[in-house]
C-alpha cells in the first residue's frame, strides 16, 4: 500500500481550498492539496468576477488576514469598479471582472511556488478515521495519507449532476469530473448531507454578439485595489467593457411555453436552489409582472472570445436556450459556446461545525467553502482561509481562532452558516452585518490584520504599516478635536461659500466636519495646521468623523453583544440536565450545542426566558465548579 | 440585553393600593435617579448615602410628577447586588406608571418577567439551593407576563402593529436590495417617496402613543379640571358633585399643592377631578393661584368645565380660557342662573364653539343636565374609544415611543441628505421595537422580504 505522511490534508483546490492550503504551508506545515483536475485550480466556472456589494468586503478581510484571492485578482482583473459610491461608506464594494483563465493559472502558480505545499491530482475517496479523530485520507487509487488535520473544500464536486433540459450528466462543473466515492464515506462518519443546486447562464462566441445595441458599462477611471499590500498606482490599466442589455415579452414567452421541459419545473432537480440567484425561468415566473429583466454580457478573459451572458441562468434544453438567447437585443445572431446549465451537488449542514469550522463530533477534520452549505467564490476563501488557519493551530497546539459578528463579514457568514437554519446555498449580503458600519470594506487591515499577524500570515512589517495607520489616524481625530476655528471673516467667508451657516462662537474643526454639507477635504483651507497624510489615512479620519454618531451607537451595541459571547458553554453541557427550558429550546440547543450564551440566543427557537433561565444554570454550575 | 445594563419596574402589584414601589437596578441606578429626583430644596443628592431615605419629588423635566420617599443602596448590599434605587411613590396606579415611565425615558430598561430575582442570583445574592426555584420564578413570570401582554394585546393592535412593520419592511428591503444589487434597483428620487410612508407609519405611532392616555381613561377615571376666575364658583359646584357631608372621597395632595384631586361618580362613570382652585369652603375665599396657572395644569385633562359667572361681564381671563380651551374637550357652565343676567348663553356662544349650559349651584338646578351632558360626551366617547386601536401597557408605550424617536432620526437622516444605508439602521430599529410589541423578535424576515419582493441576481 502506498502511504505518505503530512501534516494537513486539504481536498479540493478551488478558491477555499486554495486558501486554506497555503495558510496551512505558510505556517510550514507540510500540506498536500488534492483536486480532481490540476487544470481547474482556483476555477471560476460561473461569473467572471471577484468582489461585488458585501462579497468584496470579504476579499478585502481575506486579505487581511494574508490570504491570496485579493492579490491574486489584482493581478488579473481586466475591469474594476467601486460599487454604491454615492451611498455611505459601509456599502462601499469593489467588483472586479477577472479574466477567468489568468486568475486560475496564476493562483496555479502561486500555489506551485509555495514551500511545504504539495498538489496532487487525484480523487479522495475515503476519510481515516479513528475514536472520532480524523487521521488521513485514502485516494480512488488506493493511496494512504496520513495527516494531523484534514480540510474538505469539495465545492460543487461531490456527487454532481449537470442538467440542461433532457440532458443530464453526472459531472462537475464545466465539465469536470464529478467526486462521486466521498459521500458514502463521510455518511459513514456520521456527517448529515443535504443536497443544493445552482445554475449558470451560457457563454457566448464573442463575435456573434451585436454590442452596438447593448449599452457600455465602463470601469473606474481610478482603479483600487482589493489587496492593502497592493500599490494602487501599479495597477492602472486599460479596462475592457462590459454591455448591458434586456430580455422582452418575446424572451418571457420562449420561456413559458417551454417550463414543461425544465428539469426544475418538472420536478427533476432535487436540490434547493438560492433565491439571490434565481434561473431567467424562475425570474420569469417569480415575477410575472416585470416586462423585462437586465442582462449583463461580460468578456470571461483577454485570450479568449467568450463572454458571460450574466442574468440569463437556466437549465432548459438547448434548443429552447439558443431561440431565447436570441430574443434578446444584441444576441440575434448569438452563437453558444458552453450551454448554460444546473448543477446539483452533496454538501453538509453546516450546524455540525463549531464557528471555528471544525467537526464538532470528528476531530481536527475542518470544512470550508461550498461543501458548507454556501456560495460564491468569495464566501468560500472566506471559509478556506479560516479552516486552513485552524487546522494549522490544531496541528500546531494552539489556540484555534474565531471572528465574531463584530470583527467581520467573514464572522457573519461562519456564525450564519453555524446557528441559523440554511436551506439554500447562503450568500453574503451586507443586510445581513448588524454592525456594517463598522466592518467596511475600507478598514479591514484595520480590523483583522492583528489577527493575521498573530496567526503568522501576515508580516511584521505589513502589520507596523497598520498600526502606524492606526496611529496617524488617531493623532489627527485628536487634532481636529482640538483645533478651534472662531467667527472671523475668513473663516465665516470660507463657510459661507460652501453654503454652511456661520459660526456664532469657537467651534472645533471636528464639529464642522459632522456638518452634513462640509467634510474633512472641504475644510482644508481653514485647517492651517494639516499635514498632509496618506489618502487612506485622510478617508478613515473623514468617515470616523462624519459618521461620529452611529459609529459610536454601534460600538456600543457590541459591547453588549461581546458580553454574551464571552459567556461560554461548555462543550459537554447536558441541557437535559436544565429544568425550566422550553423543549422546543432544549431540542435545539442539543442539536446545535453553542459555544456561547451570545450564539444560543441566535438559534431560532431559543427565547431570551429560555437564555436567562440558561445563565442561571450556568451560574449554579460555576458555584458547584468553584 | 440580558445582563449588566439598567433595568426598572414597579415592584408592587399593580393594584389599586396607593402607595407602590418602582425599583431601578444597575450600574446607571444613581445617574438615573438623580435625572428625576430632587429634594425639596430642589437640591439634587450627590452622592446618594447608601441605605437612607431622601424625601422629595419625581419630575419629569419641569413638572412634578409625585411626592415621593427614595432609597439608595449600594452595591453590594442590595437585593440584586447591584447599585439599586427604590422610589416609593403616594400617588396610586397612574402615578406610579408615570414614574416609571419617566425613569425609562431617562435611561433604564424595562425589566422583563423575574429579571431582579435573576440578577441576584446570578450576582450570587441568593444561594444556590434556589437556583431551582429562581428558574421556576422567571418561567412562571414569563408566563404570567405573557397571558398578560395576550391580553393587552387586543386582535386590533397587533394587527395594526404588523401593518405598520409590513410597511417598514418593505421599505428596509428595498433599500438594502438596491445596496445589494446596485446595478437592479437604484434609489435616485426614493427619498421623496419615503417620506411619505414614513410620516405616514409617524402619524399613526402618534395616535397610538396619544390612545395611551385614552385608553387609561376606562381604567383610571376621566381627568377632569374645573376651571374658571375667582368666586365664578367652582369649589361649590364640586362640592355638590361629591355630596357636601363627604366633601372628599380620596384626597390624593396634588402635585403643585395648589390644587386638589377628587375622585367622583357620575352615573356609573369614574370622573377625577382637579379643582384649580385648591379652595373647597366657600365662594368667598380669595383665590389662591391665578388663570395662568390653573390652565397649565389643565394642559393634559381630558375635560375641562369652565365656569363662568352669568351675574358679571366675560372678562378678559375668561376670553384667555375660551382661547385655551377651543381644541379640547371642555364643557362651559354658566353658573348663577339664580342672579340677574349680565352674560347671556347667546353673548357666550359668541365666542366659543363649546358646548354651553347654564346652571346654579346655590339652587343646583341644571345639575342633572349637566351630569347627562358629562355621561352623553363620554359614555359615547368611550364606545368610540373602544372601536380604535389603543395601548393600555407602559411596555407598549415605552417601545412605540422608541419606535417614534427612530423614525425622528429617520426623517432627520433624510433631511440632512446622508446616505439610504443610514435611513435603513433607524428603519430597522423602528422595526425592531414595534416587533417587540408583538413579541417579534427580528430574525431573517427582512431577508426573505427581500427574495421575495425584488428580483436580483446574476
Amino acid at each position: 500500500m502506498f502511504e505518505e505522511y503530512y501534516d494537513v490534508v486539504v481536498v479540493g483546490a478551488g478558491h477555499a481550498g486554495c486558501e486554506a492550503a497555503l495558510a496551512c504551508a505558510r505556517l510550514n506545515l507540510e500540506t498536500i492539496v488534492f483536486t480532481v483536475s490540476v487544470n481547474s485550480i482556483a476555477l471560476m466556472p460561473c461569473n467572471p468576477n471577484v468582489g461585488g456589494s458585501s462579497k468584496g468586503h470579504l476579499v478585502r478581510e481575506v486579505d487581511a488576514l494574508g490570504g491570496e484571492m485579493g492579490k491574486n485578482i489584482d493581478k488579473t482583473f481586466i475591469q474594476s469598479k467601486m460599487l454604491n459610491k454615492s451611498k455611505g461608506p459601509a456599502v462601499h464594494s469593489l467588483r472586479a471582472q477577472a479574466d477567468k483563465a489568468e486568475y486560475s493559472r496564476s493562483m496555479r502558480q502561486v500555489l506551485e511556488n509555495q514551500e511545504h505545499l504539495t498538489i496532487k491530482q487525484a480523487e479522495v475517496s475515503e476519510l481515516i478515521l479513528k475514536d472520532n479523530m480524523v487521521e488521513g485520507v485514502k485516494i480512488c487509487t488506493g493511496g494512504v495519507y496520513h495527516a494531523k488535520a484534514v480540510v474538505l473544500c469539495t465545492g460543487t464536486y461531490l456527487r454532481a449532476r449537470c442538467l440542461c433540459g433532457e440532458a443530464i450528466t453526472n459531472t462537475g462543473p464545466n465539465g469536470l469530473q464529478a467526486a462521486n466515492h466521498l459521500t458514502q464515506s463521510l455518511e459513514k462518519a456520521g456527517i448529515e448531507l443535504v443536497r443544493f443546486k445552482t445554475g449558470t447562464p451560457a457563454r457566448m462566441d464573442g463575435r456573434t454578439v451585436d454590442y452596438s445595441k447593448m449599452i457600455e458599462q465602463l470601469g473606474d477611471e481610478r482603479i483600487v485595489p482589493f489587496s492593502f499590500s497592493t500599490n494602487p498606482d501599479s495597477i492602472q490599466k486599460e479596462q475592457v467593457k462590459c454591455y448591458l442589455t434586456y430580455t422582452n415579452e418575446k424572451t418571457h414567452e420562449i420561456i413559458r411555453n417551454n417550463l414543461d421541459r425544465s428539469p426544475l419545473y418538472a420536478g427533476v432537480i432535487e436540490g434547493t436552489g438560492p433565491r439571490y440567484c434565481p434561473s431567467i425561468e424562475d425570474k420569469v415566473v417569480r415575477f410575472a409582472d416585470k416586462d423585462k429583466h437586465q442582462i449583463f454580457v461580460e468578456p470571461e478573459g483577454l485570450s479568449t472570445n467568450e463572454v458571460y451572458i450574466g442574468g440569463m441562468s437556466s437549465s432548459l434544453p438547448e434548443d429552447v436556450q439558443l431561440k431565447m438567447y436570441r430574443t434578446v437585443p444584441g444576441l440575434e445572431n448569438c452563437k453558444i459556446v458552453r450551454n448554460a446549465y444546473a448543477i446539483e451537488y452533496d454538501c453538509i449542514n453546516p450546524v455540525q461545525l463549531y464557528p471555528t469550522l471544525e467537526f464538532k463530533k470528528i476531530k481536527n477534520l475542518f470544512a470550508g467553502g461550498q461543501f458548507n452549505g454556501s456560495s460564491g467564490y468569495e464566501e468560500a476563501a472566506a471559509q478556506g482561509i479560516i479552516a486552513g488557519i485552524n487546522a494549522a493551530m490544531s496541528v500546531l497546539g494552539k489556540e484555534k481562532i474565531t471572528l465574531d459578528r463584530s470583527q467581520a463579514y467573514i464572522g457573519v457568514l461562519i456564525d450564519d452558516l453555524v446557528t441559523k437554519e440554511n436551506h439554500e446555498p447562503y450568500r453574503m449580503m451586507t443586510s445581513r452585518a448588524e454592525y456594517r458600519l463598522l466592518l467596511r470594506q475600507d478598514n479591514a487591515d484595520l480590523r483583522l490584520r492583528e489577527t493575521g499577524y498573530k496567526v503568522g500570515l501576515v508580516s511584521k512589517e505589513e502589520y507596523e504599516k497598520t498600526v502606524r495607520k492606526q496611529e496617524l489616524i488617531d493623532e489627527e481625530i485628536d487634532r481636529l478635536k482640538n483645533t478651534y476655528v472662531g467667527s472671523s471673516k475668513r473663516v465665516s467667508d470660507f463657510l459661507n461659500s460652501m453654503g454652511s451657516t456661520e459660526l456664532k462662537s469657537g467651534s472645533s474643526l471636528f464639529e464642522l466636519i459632522s456638518r452634513p454639507e462640509l467634510d474633512y477635504y472641504m475644510i482644508a483651507p481653514i485647517d492651517d495646521n494639516r499635514t498632509e497624510l496618506d489618502d487612506d489615512v485622510k478617508e478613515q479620519v473623514n468617515i470616523n468623523i462624519k459618521y461620529a454618531g452611529y459609529i459610536e451607537k454601534q460600538i456600543k451595541q457590541v459591547e453588549g453583544f461581546k458580553k454574551l459571547e464571552k459567556k461560554k458553554i461548555p462543550e459537554d453541557f447536558d441541557y437535559e440536565k436544565v429544568s425550566g427550558l422550553r423543549n422546543e429550546a432544549r431540542q435545539k440547543l442539543i442539536a446545535y450545542n453553542p459555544v456561547s450564551i451570545g450564539q444560543a440566543s441566535r438559534i431560532s427557537g431559543v427565547s431570551p426566558a429560555d437564555i436567562s433561565v440558561l445563565l442561571v444554570y450556568l451560574k449554579g454550575r460555576q458555584d458547584i465548579d468553584e | 440585553m440580558y445582563i449588566s445594563d439598567t433595568i426598572a419596574a414597579i415592584s408592587t402589584g399593580m393594584n389599586n393600593s396607593g402607595i407602590g414601589i418602582i425599583r431601578i437596578c444597575g450600574e446607571d441606578a444613581f445617574k438615573i435617579a438623580s435625572r428625576v429626583f430632587c429634594m425639596p430644596s430642589g437640591k439634587v443628592p450627590d452622592p446618594f448615602d447608601s441605605h437612607r431615605v431622601y424625601y422629595g419629588f419625581i419630575k419629569d423635566g419641569e413638572e412634578t410628577i409625585d411626592e415621593v420617599l427614595l432609597i439608595a443602596l449600594k452595591a453590594p448590599k442590595s437585593y440584586t447586588r447591584e447599585d439599586t434605587v427604590e422610589i416609593n411613590c403616594h400617588g396610586g396606579n397612574l402615578v406610579m406608571r408615570r414614574v416609571l415611565i419617566t425613569v425609562l425615558n431617562n435611561g433604564a430598561r424595562l425589566a422583563e418577567p423575574g429579571e431582579f430575582t435573576k440578577r441576584a442570583f446570578l450576582n450570587g445574592r441568593i444561594d444556590l439551593s434556589k437556583a431551582e426555584s429562581v428558574t421556576d420564578v422567571i418561567n412562571s413570570e414569563n408566563e404570567y407576563a405573557l397571558s398578560n401582554s395576550i391580553k393587552q394585546l387586543t386582535g386590533k393592535l397587533t394587527e395594526k402593529i404588523v401593518s405598520l412593520r409590513d410597511k417598514i419592511k418593505y421599505e428596509i428591503a428595498y433599500i438594502e436590495s438596491a445596496l445589494d444589487d446596485p446595478e437592479h434597483y437604484d434609489l435616485d428620487g426614493y427619498y421623496d417617496s419615503l417620506l411619505g410612508t414614513v410620516d405616514e407609519i409617524y402619524d399613526e405611532l402618534i395616535k397610538l402613543k396619544k390612545s395611551f392616555k385614552e385608553g387609561r381613561i376606562i381604567s383610571e377615571g376621566i381627568n377632569t379640571v374645573i376651571i374658571g376666575r375667582p368666586n365664578v364658583g367652582k369649589s361649590s359646584l364640586l362640592n355638590i358633585l361629591t355630596g357636601e357631608d363627604t366633601a372628599i372621597v380620596t384626597d390624593i395632595a396634588g402635585t403643585t399643592r395648589d390644587t386638589l384631586k377628587q375622585n367622583i361618580t357620575i352615573n356609573g362613570l369614574s370622573l377625577k377631578v382637579t379643582d384649580t382652585a385648591g379652595i373647597r369652603d366657600t365662594d368667598d375665599v380669595i383665590e389662591k393661584i391665578g388663570v395662568d396657572k390653573a390652565m397649565e395644569s389643565a394642559k393634559d385633562a381630558d375635560l375641562i368645565i369652565m365656569m363662568l359667572d352669568s351675574s358679571e361681564e366675560i372678562s378678559n381671563d375668561d376670553i384667555k380660557i375660551f382661547d385655551f380651551i377651543k381644541d379640547k374637550q371642555a364643557l362651559i357652565l354658566l353658573n348663577k342662573s339664580d342672579l340677574d343676567q349680565k352674560t347671556t348663553e347667546a353673548d357666550v356662544r359668541k365666542l366659543t364653539q363649546q358646548c354651553i349650559m347654564s346652571i346654579s349651584a346655590k339652587d343646583e338646578t341644571g345639575i342633572d343636565e349637566f351630569k347627562d351632558k358629562i355621561k352623553e360626551m363620554f359614555i359615547k366617547g368611550s364606545l368610540e374609544y373602544n372601536d380604535e386601536v389603543i395601548i393600555t401597557n407602559e411596555r407598549h408605550l415605552f417601545l412605540i415611543d422608541n419606535a417614534i424617536k427612530s423614525l425622528d432620526e429617520v426623517k432627520k437622516v433624510i433631511g440632512d441628505m446622508m446616505p439610504e444605508d443610514f435611513v435603513s439602521i433607524d428603519l430597522k430599529n423602528a422595526y425592531e421595537y414595534l416587533g417587540a410589541v408583538i413579541g417579534e423578535q427580528i430574525g431573517d424576515d427582512i431577508v426573505d422580504e427581500i427574495f421575495s419582493k425584488f428580483c436580483m441576481g446574476k
